[in-house]
């Protein structure tokens, strides 16, 4: 039987067999969709009042859609960074999401009308205190401490986290950031392509930090029970990263797609965020925030670049970073 | 009547002309040294090599370009006469049909030919569970089933024993003098030209001369011909 | 005249199927510049990409293909218990999925290793894989089990008329070298130089993960940043350019040195060959004992860590594998059909473009060639229902390459051994397939189809840009290690290991039956 239902779904791969509803086709990143995501979740909270079906469809989200222009399927995008705002804004497909973000809990003022915020947290150095006993204390400890501390990180060509860590030593370091990355390099161990590479290397013992999130603690705590797993907070400051989503401007479902936007920033939605996408929730009283993000040791300093900054800095910062690791 | 009219081909330094008749049930011995060509003169009556120029007839029907499945022609090469996959009986049923789909009258009458050769018995083994001898009957079982007019025997016996050549050579008279087969034997030993072919087409200098009766040819050669034999 | 006319509508099927390779592989690169009005320059970054590239490509060629011969030799020649068993275990890591090699690799010659541990508790230095030498290392560990095997298969086309042959002359293995083994390695080790050398060209993952950093990066990684990065696809199609200008460049000097052996079929006969004794004894058992230990270890040890949590996989990680399994066998199916017509058409014609043709696939990036057929698509059908099709259709292209390697030269000896005697009896058309080519070629077919399926199974490239509501089972795979469920990750390693596994196989097996 269900062989059956595959190869036909696999012959025909037609979307909405038979269905009357109205659909709602959002873009997301690969990581959304699956089980252990908050898609299921999302998917499940909204087709509760919205009466139409909610339909995700994965994969590298900006690239499609500059591809697709004003022809795209797309209602709703889920999942984009601040790094690619800039010529996504510059594409001129997407519309004001309306909604008022004066009180956010974000660590920074948000101000865009284009691209809302649903996640954030920070960029760090996550460690095994158990394998790890003295971690650095401060960026600047990380550049000085021996070359047999090995760290991993991700590409900032091919990883959105591997380009926050490069914005990052930007703001801390300025005009020192390549001698910064100098200190660095001997203790990259590798250099991985994405986040998941990295992170897996990290729990497997191969390395003794790991480029990731201040929040990654969290999973560890509430789903495994694991209290080891630790970021090191930086007096430095860390570097913040969001997601967000937008509506596009040629959907074909305008009071759905808005009613999604609208949706976003309540706390049913906002609930999902913390133990499905393991990252804080955009807005939501801390009073509701589950116990384990509250918990979490908080840096004092939250950087950010505006759009245009990282646009400008990207280019001259990558020319370092390669600089530094091709000695 | 097979006809080859002012056949030429060249491949590389290598060139070859034939121009000669052969009536049909006559059987002609092939002889010359080795690269002057025997092989090529054959491989343009079976079809698998297309001549520069000139004709190939069969009785007076041009058949220069037909594919050689369609000529009318038989061929017994030097090995591989037999495909290793296949049974004995396949392997002579292909001469029946070329895609296997025997009927019961046509699987009888493979097993009657196999059994024609002393074969009886053998024809579900493979050929590499044959002896040389009992491949060399096989691939003949199937030049009888086939019954086309024209044979072209390419030194197909040139592994076997006297004893077992001499009986493929005795098979081979039976049936072609039965269906009047016209016949083509390239050969190294005289004796068999004598033996099976009355007439002998010498190849040498790059030409096919016309058949000239063998026994003459052979008790007086000229002096190339001389030195080949030795 | 005539016979040109008839040979050429004879082709017309091989012809087809290279001209339409070549369409798409061109075309789609056609399609990401027209998209990008123009190819751009390249910077110094992507000079020394391709720098870089070429050089790791030459030495995990040199590498893989010399390794290669002493376990190939040793191989061919010995007959030991199990020896079957090995011989396909020792294919696997080359249909191994790169995130599944790349965790093996790790446990094994990483930091913290087995090997590093051993050393540590010896006192000695400590290795690192991380840097060129780790590319190199994986490279040879994927490239070695191909090499091997198409060494091994040039080895068993030697008719074992002639060892016994040179048995019965009282050959010494100096002269069995000379007489039998040197030809045949001639003729077999430029196509699998090149084929490494081409594989490598292309590689991506291997590079960004175990390079070390921005020092090793390869021309097809700097497409992926091309596209991510700056979505600057006037760069992305000039490096694409590049990588199959290198290809043909590779390809014209393989064509140069390339020498067919020619060797005649045997009859089937079951070897009953000896190796020689005494201290080629040793010396085979230990390659065979070295390229084994190096090859199993690693994904023993991802079977090891990843096994007990199988069970406790979640429901839609079978589906996944269900949807996996299908679209592979599909795509070997599809990989099958058209090599077959490729290597019957070369070994017909002696047609070096069709070849060549047929290995365009190599060096076309999966990126460029998703995104081109994206581009040219878009306006014709919705992008969801293109996600599976197109998928299975470009995995079945990218595995056609290694097949032909298989194919070609079986094809070519059918052709000079049975194309006459089957002319002569005028096989035609499905006959001649059903009665002739299939049985004659099921080895190569065999190996050919679990390659595709195997690859396809374990493809993660191409569908991440097309989207889908139907992740495959490497997608899964990415979305586990994603959610940091990196145990579960590891199962659904030894999972997805486990099928492509399996289904290289069953086609292999299948086709060594037949």
């Amino acid at each position: 039987m269900r062989l059956q239902a595959l190869t036909l779904a696999l012959l025909a791969a037609s979307p909405g067999l038979a269905e009357d509803k109205p659909v709602l086709t959002v873009y997301a990143g690969d990581y959304v969709t699956s089980e252990w995501g908050p898609g299921p979740k999302i998917e499940e909270g909204f087709e509760a009042f919205c009466n139409c079906d909610l339909k995700f469809v994965t994969g590298d989200v900006l690239p499609r859609i500059l591809m697709e222009g004003e022809g795209t399927e797309a209602d709703i995008v889920f999942g984009l960074n601040t790094d690619v705002t800039a010529r996504a804004r510059a594409s001129g497909l997407f519309a004001p999401h309306g909604q008022d973000t004066s009180d956010m809990s974000l660590p920074i003022e948000w101000t865009d009308e284009i691209f809302l915020p649903y996640n954030w947290g920070e960029t760090a150095f996550i460690y095994d205190e158990t394998r790890l006993e003295n971690p650095p204390a401060s960026f600047a400890e990380l550049l000085d401490a021996p070359d047999d501390l090995k760290i991993v990180i991700q590409d900032p060509r091919a990883s959105i986290s591997g380009l926050a860590l490069l914005l990052w030593v930007k703001e801390v370091y300025g005009d020192q950031a390549p001698e910064a990355w100098a200190k660095l390099a001997p203790k990259v161990l590798t250099v991985t392509k994405g986040w998941s590479e990295s992170y897996g290397m990290f729990t497997d013992g191969e390395a003794d930090m790991v480029l990731s999130y201040t929040t990654s603690p969290a999973y560890h705590i509430a789903a495994e029970e694991d209290l080891t797993k630790k970021a090191a907070i930086f007096p430095e400051g860390h570097y913040f990263m969001t997601e967000l989503a937008a509506q596009l401007r040629t959907t074909d479902q305008p009071e759905l797609a808005q009613a999604f936007m609208d949706w976003i920033l309540t706390p049913d939605f906002q609930k999902v965020i913390p133990l499905a996408n393991w990252s804080m929730p955009a807005k939501l009283p801390q009073a509701d925030w589950p116990q384990v993000m509250r918990d979490l040791p908080r840096p004092e300093k939250t950087l950010f670049y505006t759009e245009d900054e990282a646009e400008a800095l990207r280019q001259p910062a990558l020319d370092e970073w390669l600089r530094a690791f091709s000695q | 009547m097979l006809d080859l009219e002012n056949l030429h081909v060249t491949r590389g330094n290598f060139t070859l002309q034939a121009n000669l008749s052969l009536p049909a049930g006559s059987r002609a011995a092939v002889i010359g040294p080795s690269g002057s060509g025997k092989s090529t003169l054959l491989a343009m009556i079976a079809g698998f090599l297309h001549p520069d120029q000139g004709r190939v007839r069969w009785n007076g029907e041009d058949i220069t370009n037909t594919a050689p499945g369609k000529r009318p022609v038989s061929v017994l090469f030097q090995d591989q006469n037999l495909f290793p996959h296949l049974s004995a009986a396949q392997n002579v049923g292909l001469g029946l049909r070329p895609d296997l789909r025997l009927n019961h009258a046509q699987k009888a009458r493979v097993g009657q030919v196999l059994a024609h050769v002393g074969l009886e018995g053998m024809e579900n083994r493979k050929p590499a569970n044959l002896s040389g001898g009992q491949q060399s009957r096989v691939a003949l079982a199937r030049v009888l089933l086939r019954a086309r007019p024209i044979l072209l025997l390419d030194e197909p016996f040139a592994a076997l024993g006297p004893a077992l050549k001499v009986e493929m050579l005795r098979l081979l008279d039976q049936f072609t003098t039965e269906n009047n087969t016209t016949v083509l034997m390239v050969t190294h030993d005289p004796d068999d030209a004598r033996a099976f072919t009355p007439s002998t087409i010498l190849i040498e200098h790059g030409a096919a001369h016309p058949p000239v009766p063998t026994e003459p040819l052979l008790d007086n050669p000229p002096p190339g011909l001389r030195a080949y034999l030795g | 005249m005539a016979a040109g006319i008839f040979a050429i509508r004879r082709d017309w099927g091989g012809g087809a199927v290279a001209a339409a390779l070549a369409a798409l592989i061109l075309g789609t690169l056609a399609a990401v510049a027209w998209q990008a009005r123009g190819l751009s320059g390249l910077g110094p970054w992507d000079w020394r990409a391709v720098w870089f590239t070429l050089w790791q490509a030459m030495l995990s060629a040199s590498l893989s293909a010399l390794l290669a011969i002493p376990v190939a030799r040793a191989l061919a020649r010995r007959r030991f218990p199990g020896r079957a068993l090995l011989v396909t275990l020792l294919g696997a890591p080359f249909i191994l999925p790169v995130i599944v090699a790349i965790m093996g690799l790790i446990s094994v010659f990483g930091r913290n290793g087995v090997l590093n541990d051993a050393f540590r508790a010896f006192g000695l230095p400590e290795i690192t894989i991380y840097g060129w030498q780790g590319v190199i290392l994986a490279h040879v560990f994927f490239n070695l089990p191909l090499s091997v095997r198409l060494i091994l298969q040039g080895w068993q086309s030697i008719p074992s008329e002639r060892f016994r042959l040179a048995a019965s002359l009282d050959f010494a293995p100096a002269d069995i070298a000379r007489h039998l083994e040197r030809p045949m390695l001639r003729a077999v080790l430029p196509g699998v130089w090149l084929a490494v050398f081409l594989v490598c060209l292309t590689s991506f993952a291997v590079a960004l993960t175990l390079g070390g950093g921005p020092r090793a990066t390869t021309v097809e990684l700097a497409i992926y940043q091309a596209f991510r990065f700056d979505f600057d696809l006037g760069r992305a199609a000039m490096l694409g350019l590049i990588q199959i200008a290198l290809c043909l460049a590779a390809m014209s000097l393989a064509r140069w040195i390339a020498i067919p052996a020619a060797f005649g079929a045997g009859l089937d006969q079951p070897d009953q060959l000896t190796g020689p004794r005494g201290w080629r004894r040793i010396t085979d058992t230990l390659a065979i004992t070295l390229a084994a230990v190096f090859l199993l270890w690693p994904m023993l040890a991802v079977t090891m860590r990843g096994l007990p949590r199988i069970p406790a996989l979640p429901a839609d990680v079978w589906d996944a594998a269900l949807r996996s399994v299908v679209m592979a066998l599909i795509s070997a199916a599809l990989a099958i059909t058209l090599s077959l017509v490729l290597a019957l058409s070369v070994a017909r014609s002696k047609s070096r473009l069709i070849e060549a043709a047929g290995m365009l696939p190599l060096v076309a990036s999966p990126l460029v060639l998703g995104t081109g057929l994206f581009i040219l698509l878009r306006g014709t059908l919705a992008p969801q229902s293109l996600a599976l099709p197109v998928t299975i259709a470009i995995n079945a292209i990218m595995a056609l390459p290694f097949g032909l390697r298989a194919l070609i030269p079986a094809a070519r000896d059918l052709r000079a051994d049975y194309g006459r005697l089957a002319d002569s009896l005028d096989m035609q058309g499905l006959a001649r397939l059903r009665l002739l080519t299939l049985p004659r070629l099921a080895r190569p077919i065999g190996f050919a189809g679990g390659l595709a399926a195997a690859l396809a199974m374990g493809d993660l490239g191409v569908i991440t840009l097309f989207p889908s509501d139907q992740p495959t089972l490497p997608l899964k795979l990415y979305q586990l290690m994603n959610s940091y469920r990196m145990a579960d990750a590891s199962a659904c390693a030894v999972l997805l290991m486990a099928i492509s596994f399996a289904l290289f196989w069953l086609f292999d097996r299948g086709g060594r039956l037949a």
